[in-house]
């Protein structure tokens, strides 16, 4: 087997009831690589992120990570394996400031008394305010709560929260979404950085030039199931809509549909 | 916390121009309703309300009124704290008031002496081998009645998904059901010397205080306190960032119930006696203390200082009332008005702050 494998599944499936938001994903991604996921709204782009960052838990098939199978028994677990995600939700607390959200969940303490440890605030600040120049994001008051920031911000706090911790996969679910022009740019250097770093990147955008410029591979996503696997090289935008809108589905994928 | 440099990136961040904490506007709203009760005592009854208007040099105080604000709203205090922390967890709990009534009684009958004035003791729930236990064994007792109430709240709320409204309510109904059947409604009298020590004169005003600073360290500064708010705040968020949610709520309707089992335990000790009446909405005062303390019933919100000011906002205006010799009837509906205009200025903000952003 491949030891340059990062994340690979196999039959990766998701039914909500009746919803078959996700169904019979095999996905490969290597070493380094980045790799977009496209895919019409509905597609199950999030989904596929959901299984395998153990939020959810997936109705059958097989996640490897690093060689390993994994069965995640929630996102900290997920987190602790080193898989970071920017979720399409965010996943902020809206009530409480930056620091506190870079940390939920994984909160630095200074004395370990179980659930009545002793918080670190400083140790969190410091680390908060070093993740935030390190990736440029520009918060002007880390300690003002979530609930008070503009969208654009909130991004910028979940993805300084992916970027302040080391990490051997990284997930952004449309990251740029809601971003003005200078802070969109702001994280595809962050995600460049990620690139010359060597650390591997799945990418969820409908921003085409975006993905043209980032990325390594392209993956379609439609009506829950992977209908192209697209080198760069090989491919051109209309191209890809083709494979969104579903005029066009790669062979090796087309008994399905 | 308060240095001004924490801008990042270069955008300017004025320091001075932070709005101030909530807690201030509830503590000027303290001081206010404390003058229109001067004001009113000063035209309608021509004496002071807080102040000694005896003329002495030596109190500066009415010490007798203050004592009796804070002793008043001491124990149902307690349960408020307990109520804050489900509140900003984004929940409710509705059975404090018959978890009291229910740890009352239970806690008292391991609480009793043998004799009264050489007779055996007339309320004598269990044989003597029961009785004259030292104080530490109804204390335990009655804190793990708190724990079992809170653990079948909790588990219910988090691993059933019942909403916590319902789930409580049941609570409620059923804590009274033991409260009364405990004894088949007998009150529960006689405790030991060392447990009548524990809401002995202004002890529950001690423990209140204790418990009050407990808990705001607790809410503050450690990994419980800030799960709690992560939760309140946003429960998607909170289980996404790998926080054990349904763990974490679970303990936290324990711990509520725990406090209100010794809200239980100070008040029997206080009063002597346990009746299976005890504590009959006491669940809608503490949430009262709470929500006029700032505690937001949206959660996320609020602070055990905001409810320890709220309890004695709660305090002045009862006492203001019998100040006034204005029956108690009015200072139910007025209470109730305080409470719905608490709630409607916290849903007023969350507007403005949906607004702004
Ligand atoms: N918890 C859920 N329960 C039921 N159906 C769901 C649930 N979550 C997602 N779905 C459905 O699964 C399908 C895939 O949704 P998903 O969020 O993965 O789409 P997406 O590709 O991320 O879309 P977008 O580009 O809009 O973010 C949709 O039809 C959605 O309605
Ligand atoms: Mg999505």
């Amino acid at each position: 087997m491949d030891s340059d494998i990062v994340l690979e599944t196999r039959d990766l499936t998701k039914h909500y009831g009746g919803v078959h938001a996700l169904e019979g994903a095999n996905f490969i991604l290597r070493q380094g690589e980045h790799v977009a996921i496209m895919g019409d709204n509905g597609a199950g782009k999030s989904t596929f992120v959901r299984q395998i960052t153990g939020v959810e838990r997936p109705t059958r098939g097989e996640i490897i990570f690093y060689g390993e199978k994994v069965q995640f028994d929630g996102p900290l677990d997920a987190r602790e394996a080193g898989i970071e995600t920017v979720f399409q939700t965010l996943a902020l607390a809206d009530d409480l400031d930056v620091p506190d959200n870079l940390f939920l969940g994984r909160e630095k303490t200074l004395f370990n008394l179980g659930p009545f440890s002793i918080l670190d605030y400083r140790g969190m600040r410091e680390a908060t305010k070093a993740g935030l120049e390190k990736t440029g994001v520009k918060i002007p008051n880390i300690h003002n709560t979530i609930r008070n920031m503009s969208g654009g911000q909130r991004q910028c706090v979940a993805i300084a929260r992916t970027a302040t911790f080391h990490s051997r996969l990284t997930i952004m679910d449309e990251p740029t979404a809601a971003l003005g022009v200078q802070e969109t740019a702001q994280v595809e250097n962050i995600i460049r950085a990620l690139k010359e770093a060597g650390e591997p990147l799945i990418l969820i955008s409908h921003n085409m030039r975006q993905v043209f410029d980032l990325v390594d591979r392209i993956v379609v996503f439609r009506r829950g199931r992977i209908c192209a696997n697209l080198v760069k090289e090989e491919t051109d935008g209309q191209d890809v809509v083709a494979y969104i809108t579903g005029a066009k589905t790669q062979d090796e994928y087309a008994e399905a549909f | 916390m308060t240095d001004g440099s924490h801008g990042v990136g270069g955008v300017t961040f004025d320091a001075s121009r932070r709005r101030w904490p909530n807690e201030v506007n509830i503590f000027a709203a303290l001081i206010l309703i404390i003058l229109i009760f001067e004001a009113l005592g000063a035209l309608l009854m021509n004496q002071s309300f807080l102040f000694d208007s005896r003329g002495r040099f030596d109190t500066i105080f009415n010490e007798q009124r203050l004592r009796i604000i804070i002793l008043q709203v001491s124990i149902i205090g307690i349960i408020a704290l307990g109520v804050t922390q489900v509140i900003i967890l984004g929940g409710i709990d509705l059975s404090s008031g018959s978890v009291v009534g229910a740890t009352a009684m239970i806690t008292m009958s391991f609480a009793q002496v043998a004799t009264v004035n050489g007779h055996p003791n007339p309320k004598a729930v269990f044989g003597p081998e029961l009785m004259d236990l030292p104080a530490i064994v109804p204390v335990i007792v009655g804190l793990a009645c708190g724990l079992f109430a809170g653990l079948v709240n909790g588990l219910l709320i988090a691993y059933t998904r019942i909403p916590p409204f319902i789930a409580t309510l049941g609570m409620l109904v059923s804590a009274r059901g033991v409260a009364k059947w405990w004894t088949k409604g007998q009150p529960v009298s006689f405790p030991t010397e060392g447990y009548a020590w524990i809401g002995s004169g202004m002890m529950p005003v001690i423990w209140f205080v204790l418990l009050a600073v407990l808990f705001h360290l607790i809410l503050r500064y450690t990994v419980y306190g800030k799960h709690t708010y992560a939760i309140g705040s946003n429960e998607e968020a909170a289980r996404m960032s790998g926080i054990a949610v349904d763990r974490h709520k679970v303990l936290v309707y324990a711990i509520a119930a725990m406090l209100a089992a010794f809200a239980a335990i100070v008040l029997s000790s206080k009063n002597l006696t346990a009746q299976s009446g005890m504590g009959v909405v006491y669940e809608l005062y503490a949430i009262a203390m709470a929500v006029i303390g700032g505690v937001s019933l949206a959660g996320g919100r609020g602070s055990i200082v905001g409810t320890v000011l709220g309890a004695l906002i709660f305090g002045v205006i009862q006492s203001g009332f019998t100040f006034l010799r204005l029956d108690a009837f009015y200072q139910e509906m007025v209470m109730g008005a305080i409470i719905v205009g608490a709630v409607v200025l916290d849903q007023w903000r969350q507007k403005r702050a949906a607004l702004r952003s």
